[in-house]
């Protein structure tokens, strides 16, 4: 196989699950260390010098978060695991917690140290019952077994560690409206700032992190955050849970070096081995739901004609002119019998259903585009419709309280920019759109002239 | 003190403040609109958008443009700060667009509204709406329901600014209503049709910015500019006491508390004068208050007269 694995290099091990296999596969080592051999400001300074990026989808560094971190006397600090992964086209932190539970609680206990967390949550997705049972046998398992709980491993330093449900809200992975679930109250975004950092949970300082950003600290650990940064291009360092799907040959939850080319992702013998039923590509979201759609001339190639590298700078290459972003690594590839319309209304549909009508722009707009889509994908639309589009998401993008208003607008708009004809095409067409696809598309003439 | 400067005016104010206030403290035309922030009711806020300023520069220590328009209402002033309001196309461009968000489901029943006249939705569309709707579909739509047995709840016209939400909470011992479901879906109601019934819930009437909470004793009465306001009193053991009685006649028709020109409850001795639902509901006699002298209203909504002349006359019609 291509590449380190850091994170699910263990999963095939058969009772991985339990704690006692877990710990023979040299589990658990990583808060050995941490505990009884480093300071928590050492651990943070291992975490900054791997160059850590956040993995639920922003990217933004793990260890400057750490730092950013208020430490007023006598006030409790929290973290916050965010395992609402909702986004559409995303399931790697499933996959993690459902495959090797115990890695996301070692580095649970690994990060509170470091931050000097004694209650540390885990906030679950509601959907997610099972895995919820899974966390909690292991964190069960782990407190039996003395690494949680008061005076861990003769270090002086107490963990309790809660899972809660939430109520299957995608809302709930913003992370001002998931303290607010975990509050118990209605989650709604909270204005920013003041930032989580200062003032979180319960006015509490608090951190809240993705499952792979967690589950990254203890390798990051183990093995020093130099070894750490060692792997990958620039400032996009070590390993990327990449949930691939669609019209692939062999999709799945595939652990990458970051700055593998998306043309040997897509098509390499170790990773998605190409289109299905020998298809040509169409379209692709490097990123989950939320982030622009790529036409097939530029998934492979930036439009300044590099090989396009799964790293966050590489995919953004262009910015959304011409590029995407790696967000969360829903890595959703489609063919060229897929309708983009249809694709762009279901997921209009989807960011219509989730917004939680707080701020005007978002609730109002997100269900207006949705109506406006329905009727292009089903032959009422007119040419103004697309134009109207446009505009409303130009009314929508960065007048939001929260991201879901632009990530309800990104996907939008980066369809009509690059299948414009599509669109088009569903409203001079209207009962063939109904049947049949509109197929591959041609790049645009401008497009081809900046390549 | 710090200086921050609004639409080319300079203004000095205390650390902390928001722009909003900062520029109320200017007052005119450079005051942005706001439909859900109340200075009155902590808490409220950033949520409506229609109050989004350009920052032009940060601070004078960081001199930078902020890249996303900023909420006024909830966005604490620096040193050296920059904001355009009026002057900025973009605030322009981007509060239609808001407006015209909060009109798509919202129902053209002016002329049958109560609020009309001082509703500052009317205020907003006059301002920055479009004569034509885009919107094809149907209107989302509900029947309007009694919420506590004074208090008619509308929610077709409900712009969901939470205002009535903070009152419940920070008037009420305990708060019965709320926002259930989300998104276009998102409504205010009472869990499983639970009545509001508080001395102080009535001031749910006095915040809504529309006509979605209206007073079921002054309902389908008359239009709110036939009647005169007037300032009066009464002994009351559990309000201030001090309110505007709207006359017809001899005749009192409704009672509401002491609004500014921001449609804000008055702060009277430096405590916010709401009025309890005795004062507002049961008090129509006369002989029941002491009526001082007539109360100034600050005409800023579009009935006030000859509101639409100058406006045409400045060449803003925009209809067409």
């Amino acid at each position: 196989m291509a590449g380190r694995k850091l994170l699910i290099e263990n999963v095939h091990i058969p009772g991985i699950e339990t704690f006692d296999v877990y710990r023979k596969n040299g589990g658990y080592a990583s808060v050995e260390k941490a505990l009884k051999k480093m300071t928590p400001d050492e651990v943070v300074e291992e975490v900054k010098k791997s160059g850590l990026r956040g993995r639920g989808g922003a990217g933004f560094p793990t260890g400057m978060k750490w730092s950013f971190l208020a430490k007023p006397e006598g006030v409790p600090r929290y973290l916050v695991c965010n395992a609402d992964e909702s986004e559409p086209g995303t399931f790697k932190d499933r996959y993690l917690m459902e495959k090797i539970p115990h890695l996301l609680i070692e580095g649970m206990i690994t990060s509170s140290y470091a931050l000097g967390a004694n209650v540390s949550y885990i906030y679950i997705r509601g959907e997610f019952m099972y895995i919820l049972h899974i966390l909690e046998k292991a964190i069960a398992e782990a407190r039996a077994n003395g690494m949680l709980g008061k005076n861990i491993m003769g270090s002086g330093y107490d963990l309790d560690l809660v899972v809660a449900p939430g109520g299957g809200a995608y809302i709930c992975g913003e992370e001002t409206a998931l303290l607010e679930s975990l509050e118990g109250k209605r989650g709604n975004p909270r204005m920013k700032p003041p930032f989580p950092a200062v003032k979180g949970l319960w006015g509490c300082p608090t951190v809240v992190n993705n499952v792979e950003t967690i589950a990254a600290v203890v390798p990051i650990v183990n093995n020093g955050g130099e070894e750490y940064a060692k792997i990958g291009i620039e400032r996009s360092t070590g390993t990327k849970l990449i949930s691939a799907s669609g019209n692939l040959v062999r999709p799945g939850v595939y652990e990458i070096e970051m700055g593998v080319s998306v043309e040997e992702f897509i098509y390499g013998d170790d990773y998605c081995r190409g289109i299905a039923n020998g298809k040509r590509l169409k379209a692709c979201i490097p990123g989950g739901s939320s982030v622009p759609i790529l036409p097939a001339h530029l998934v492979t190639k930036t439009a300044a004609g590099e090989n396009r590298l799964m790293t966050y700078e590489s995919l953004a290459d262009g910015g959304f002119a011409s590029g995407s972003m790696l967000g969360s690594g829903g890595f959703i590839v489609f063919d060229e019998d897929q309708c983009i319309v249809r694709n762009t209304y279901t997921f209009a549909r989807f960011y219509a259903h989730e917004s939680c009508g707080q701020c005007s722009p978002c609730r109002e707009g997100t269900g207006w585009m949705e109506k406006v889509l329905h009727r292009l994908e089903n032959g009422h639309g007119t040419m103004e419709d697309i134009t109207l589009l446009e505009e409303i998401n130009k009314k929508i993008e960065g007048n939001t309280i929260c991201p879901l208003g632009d990530a309800a607008a990104w996907p939008v708009a980066a369809a009509i920019r690059h299948f414009r004809e599509e669109f088009e095409w569903h409203v001079t067409h209207p009962a063939e759109a109904q049947t049949r696809n509109y197929g591959l598309i041609q790049p645009r003439v401008e497009e081809i002239k900046a390549l | 003190m710090i200086k921050v400067t609004i639409d080319d005016i300079e203004v000095e104010v205390e650390p902390g403040t928001s722009i909003l206030n900062a520029a109320r403290q200017i007052g005119g035309e450079v005051v942005p609109p706001a439909m859900c922030y109340y200075s009155k009711l902590p808490g409220t806020g950033g949520k409506c958008r229609t109050c989004l300023v350009e920052v032009a520069a940060g601070s004078t220590a960081d001199p930078r443009p902020m890249p996303k328009l900023m909420a006024s209402c909830s966005t604490a002033v620096m040193d050296g700060m920059i904001v355009k309001n009026k002057t900025s196309q973009r605030v322009h461009d981007n509060r239609g667009g808001v407006v015209e968000f909060l009109l798509i489901n919202h129902p053209l029943d002016c002329p049958i509204c109560d609020q009309a006249g001082e509703c500052h939705l009317q205020d907003l569309g006059y301002e920055h709406g479009s004569a034509k709707t885009r919107y094809r579909e149907e209107r989302r739509t509900f029947d309007p329901i009694d919420i506590g047995n004074k208090i008619k709840l509308h929610m077709n016209r409900c712009i969901l600014c939470y205002r009535c939400v903070h009152v419940a909470n920070q008037l009420t011992d305990k708060r019965v209503h709320g926002v259930m479901h989300r998104g276009e879906h998102a409504e205010i109601s009472t869990y499983i049709e639970n009545a509001v019934d508080n001395d102080f819930s009535g001031n749910m009437i006095d915040v809504c910015p529309v006509g979605a909470l209206t007073d079921k004793t002054f309902r389908f009465k008359s239009r709110v500019w036939f009647l005169k306001p007037m300032e009066a009193e009464c002994a009351c053991t559990k309000c201030s006491g001090k309110a505007v009685v709207w006359m017809f006649g001899n005749e009192i028709y409704r009672v509401t508390a002491r609004k500014d020109k921001y449609g804000e409850v008055e702060n009277i001795e430096d405590k916010t004068a709401w009025i309890c639902n005795d004062c507002r509901f049961e008090k129509k006699d006369p002989s029941a208050w002491n009526i001082t002298g007539p109360r100034k209203i600050d005409r800023h909504s579009v009935i006030s007269q000859g509101k639409y002349a100058t406006k045409i006359d400045k060449g803003l019609n925009k209809i067409g």
